[in-house]
């Protein structure tokens, strides 16, 4: 009520600063005193760092979690994973239930993982069990597609640990470590091209979790044709779709950017496969994104000053199943063409109006639940509380794939939310 | 009445005869001679057994759905006395028009052959046969040098030529009266008013429940959706065209849509259909042609930028590359006023004997064809499934959307009747863009010449052809009401505008429109 909100941002990005200015605040410097601060994943980190001792007051917000690498760093986010699986399995609950195989019915969706050099030796035994197979290797800490190879043979591998500066693994710092997971080679192709999908989530509390998911998501095309083939290994425009890397590809078109539209996905998938198998798709990304969620909430900071959007990175095998492959921190805010740019700017105007109730100067001692009227193009995606509410039960017996609510199908996003029973 | 029985006997004569040439008529005889094994099938009630024979074993409704499929695209019957360019096209002035038009795109395509000195076709050789092969699934990756290739024309070249068609025997009058047409389609046709109009789309009134409208945001499925789908999946049962054609005109369900469609234009991939496809596969191997490079640039310049469409660049290559050698599709000009094009073997110009349609299916392409295959790639990912479809949408609809006719659905009766919709009900706007010198017609002639393809969203796209499916009537929906009640919708921007550039820019986005309730609103909630 009194006063402007004052902000700060260190990324300079016109779908930011319009967002800021429409609203009446007040661009102030960081070292003024400043109710809102979008910042960068390396300004958070100082921000919170023990030296620093910054001490957030009441009316200051910020749009990073404090330890968000617990989710969007490769590594760690398997490590949770696989962490929280773990925990599940101890307490006997059924989300955990394995397949004949040992596989977990409803917790597998992230492609088998390693972290090198730290699991070598798990890593080459499983090798060994499927020699055939095509591995991808990334840098944990870096985004947008750097320093990302393809392999096949293992003397790639020790071909890669040579070049690197040292020479064994173990000295090798935590810096440089690499997560090596299973390619997925039989990704799902549509007009002989593989995709994936760039969904947007908004944490606004972890404990109790309360998310939301942008329904503008989109698919992400590479401008080559897909081929299996391990000739075409070195050739990223084939298997990376990140969009700084197609950007360099020669066919990238400027005017659609390799974009698609979720609706088009929906629209040609339920009009090629059915309305039932698409759904059921839709709903297992859904889920897996709870999970993930769920799975960092126990080590997340819960810091009350804190909000985040995320990208989720997700891609989609022939089989029609969603595998979780990355989450970012910092979605890109650069917009590449011109649906894409108003498409951000709409993305960031209702984070905005989530996170910042009313554009007033925030409190964040505020209960965080905001009327749905301000939700824009976020649908609640999973709300602890609520689910809580509705007793415990409920969530087991509507896990994905299995008996959905008489409305949990419904397809089309023009607007009925999209309630899947299981939340 | 005799009048209707003989037409009716002339009609059942031609489909009979048209029906024993084809496959399904070797089926049935197939059928019926195995079915002599059987032990239900007796000697005394031979006629009758077998019959009860198909009947009991769906080869009658594949009979039935094929003479559908032919009652569909066949012309009115004519007189028995009148010359087969009547069932082409019964006014003599429209037959000239159409007919130098027709040289005139040839004449374009001749001096861009002897410009760029590129033969019109030639056999590849081995070694570009087997590249070709092998790049048969990626062909978008290619980009051969097409800047100095142009499209034969345009849609606004041939609106030029619509706007001068005139009718000889019609004496216009220099007095304005309150009839006097003020469009640029200056040709007495008939047209459906309004009220007609209703008759006709009856089943789009306010009172029917209507996918695009009754499935939206506020609506529970409950109350109709769920009804419908229901519904649909029984037509589907029933392998029914005639039920599935009166069922898409409420639209279709996206998941049922692929299947009815097929139904309703009667393809049922078969081997032999799969077969037939692969044969011109393999022409398109061995020949190049110059089409094939106008095809190229179309899909480059099109769908290879559309946001809808991009990502099936390469099936629009598969389908339309194999449909420029498809001879089959040259039964349609029988009834199409066009006239496929003539080319002669070197030094024998103007020998019939040295004659050979070209390109092989009669049809070149001009700039923007390609759209008409783009939306149906979100239905059919099977390439021959893909080009048996739009082989017939072509022969069935949109070879009407570029040639000069009279027919109520050709191209010409189109704009006249957006025309006439817009003068008669929304004056005041019909009069302030023509006098700023944006005369409707102008802007929206090529969202009608493409069946509005690129110009909606898909889904939206979708809905609207449904209609055309379902009335068997593309241009009559999506060209001139649909058209009209857009510009009835920005009816309040456009009256500000001052200029032809502006008023496009009003109108250049159409992506967010729904088709549904603005065709509704226009047709049923006007005052008439």
């Amino acid at each position: 009520m009194a006063g402007k909100v004052k902000w700060v941002t260190d990324i300079e990005k016109s779908v930011l600063i319009n967002n800021f200015e429409k609203r009446g605040w007040v661009q102030v410097t960081e070292n003024e005193d400043w109710n809102f601060y979008w910042m960068s994943v390396q300004t958070i980190r100082s921000v919170f760092s023990v030296e620093t001792g910054y001490r957030l007051s009441d009316d200051q917000i910020v749009n990073h979690f404090p330890n968000h690498y617990e989710l969007t760093r490769k590594d760690l986010m398997v490590k949770n994973i696989k962490r929280y699986r773990k925990e599940l399995e101890k307490e006997g609950s059924p989300l955990a239930e394995k397949d004949e195989n040992g596989k977990y019915l409803y917790l597998d969706f992230v492609p088998v993982t390693y972290m090198l050099p730290a699991d070598y030796n798990l890593f080459v035994e499983e090798f060994r069990k499927s020699p055939s197979s095509t591995w991808i290797m990334k840098p944990c800490g870096k985004a947008q597609g750097k320093g990302i190879f393809l392999i096949n043979k293992l003397s790639q591998i020790k071909k890669w640990s040579r070049d690197s500066k040292t020479s064994s693994f173990v000295s090798q710092s935590t810096k440089e470590a690499y997560v090596i997971s299973l390619y997925i080679n039989n990704p799902l192709l549509i007009g002989g091209r593989k995709f994936d999908l760039r969904l947007y989530v908004l944490v606004s509390t972890y404990r109790p979790l309360r998310c939301y998911m942008y329904k503008l998501g989109f698919c992400r095309f590479c401008t080559v044709k897909y081929t299996p083939s391990t000739s075409e290994l070195d050739n990223m425009f084939v298997h990376l779709t990140n969009v700084a890397i197609q950007k360099h590809g020669e066919d990238y078109n400027h005017i659609h950017g390799g974009k698609w539209t979720v609706n088009n996905l929906r629209l040609y998938l339920e009009s090629t496969r059915g309305k039932e198998v698409t759904s059921k798709l839709f709903d297992e990304i859904h889920w897996i994104i709870v999970q993930s969620l769920k799975a960092v909430a126990p080590v997340m900071n819960n810091d009350k000053h804190c909000f985040e959007c995320y990208g989720y990175d997700i891609i989609i095998d022939d089989r029609l199943k969603p595998w979780l492959i990355e989450v970012n921190a910092s979605p890109s805010l650069t917009s590449s063409t011109a649906n894409d740019r108003i498409l951000k700017y709409n993305l960031i105007n209702d984070t905005l109006n989530i996170a910042v109730p009313n554009g007033e100067i925030p409190d964040c001692k505020w209960n965080k639940s905001p009327p749905k009227e301000v939700l824009g193009n976020y649908e609640i995606l999973y709300d602890e509380e609520l689910a809580q509410g509705d007793g415990a039960d409920r969530e087991l017996r509507s896990r994905p794939g299995q008996s959905l609510g008489p409305r949990g199908g419904r397809s089309r996003d023009s607007g009925r939310t999209v309630l899947t029973t299981w939340k | 009445m005799l009048q209707e029985e003989s037409d009716l006997s002339l009609i059942i004569a031609q489909i009979v005869q048209k029906l024993k040439g084809s496959n399904l008529y070797a089926q049935l005889e197939r059928q019926a001679w195995a079915s002599l094994q059987r032990p239900e099938i007796k000697l005394e009630s031979l006629k009758e057994d077998i019959k009860e024979f198909f009947k009991i074993s769906g080869w009658e409704k594949k009979l039935q759905n094929a003479v559908y499929s032919e009652l569909s695209v066949f012309p009115l019957p004519s007189h028995p006395a009148a010359p087969p360019e009547h069932l082409k096209e019964p006014l003599v002035y429209m037959r000239k028009a159409q007919g130098s038009w027709e040289k005139r795109i040839l004449k374009s395509l001749n001096s861009m052959c002897t410009e760029l000195s590129i033969p019109l076709a030639r056999k590849r050789p081995v070694g570009e046969q087997k590249e070709l092969l092998n790049k048969w699934n990626e062909m978008g990756t290619d980009e051969p040098d097409l800047s100095l290739f142009r499209p034969v024309y345009a849609p606004k070249d041939f609106l030029e030529v619509l706007i001068n068609l005139r009718n000889p025997n019609y004496e216009n009058g220099d007095s304005l009266s309150f009839r006097t047409h003020l469009g640029l389609i200056q040709v007495p046709l008939k047209v459906k008013d309004i009220p007609e109009l209703k008759e006709f789309f009856v089943e789009l009134g306010l009172t029917t429940g209507q996918l695009g409208i009754d499935d939206s945001t506020q609506v529970p499925p409950e109350l109709f959706e769920n009804e419908h789908v229901r519904i649909g999946q029984k037509v589907l049962a029933e392998q029914d065209s005639a039920a599935a054609q009166q069922y898409v005109r409420q639209g279709s369900p996206t998941a049922l849509r692929a299947e009815l469609w097929a139904l309703i234009l009667n393809i049922s991939s078969q081997p032999e259909d799969i077969l037939y496809y692969e044969q011109l596969k393999t022409n398109v191997i061995q020949h190049d042609l110059l089409v094939d490079s106008l095809i190229y640039k179309d899909v480059k310049l099109t769908a290879s930028n559309d946001d809808y469409y991009f990502v099936f660049e390469d099936y629009l290559y598969q389908v339309l590359l194999c449909f420029s050698r498809d001879t089959s599709v040259l039964g349609h000009f029988a009834y199409s006023s066009a006239s496929p094009p003539k080319s002669y073997i070197r030094g024998k110009l103007g020998l019939e004997e040295y004659a050979v349609f070209y390109p092989p299916n009669g049809v070149i392409p001009f700039h923007g064809f390609s759209m008409y295959v783009a939306p149906l790639c979100f239905l059919y990912h099977e390439p021959s499934k893909l080009y048996q479809i739009f082989r017939e949408m072509y022969v069935r609809f949109f070879f009407r959307l570029h040639s000069i006719s009279s027919h109520p659905s050709g191209i010409v009766s189109l704009c006249l009747l957006f025309e006439t919709l817009l003068q008669t009900y929304l004056p005041q706007l019909f009069y302030h863009l023509r006098e700023i010198g944006a005369q409707p017609l102008r802007i929206s002639f090529k969202w009608m010449v493409r069946a509005f393809s690129g110009y909606l969203a898909t889904d939206q796209l979708l809905l609207l052809w449904d209609r055309i499916l379902g009335y068997n009537s593309l241009e009559i929906l999506a060209g001139k009401i649909l058209a009209a009640a857009v510009f009835a919708f920005r009816a309040v921007n456009l009256m500000e505008v001052t200029s032809l550039a502006a008023a496009e820019a009003v109108l250049a986005d159409l992506s967010t429109l729904k088709v549904m309730p603005l065709l509704q609103i226009f047709l049923f909630a006007t005052v008439t």
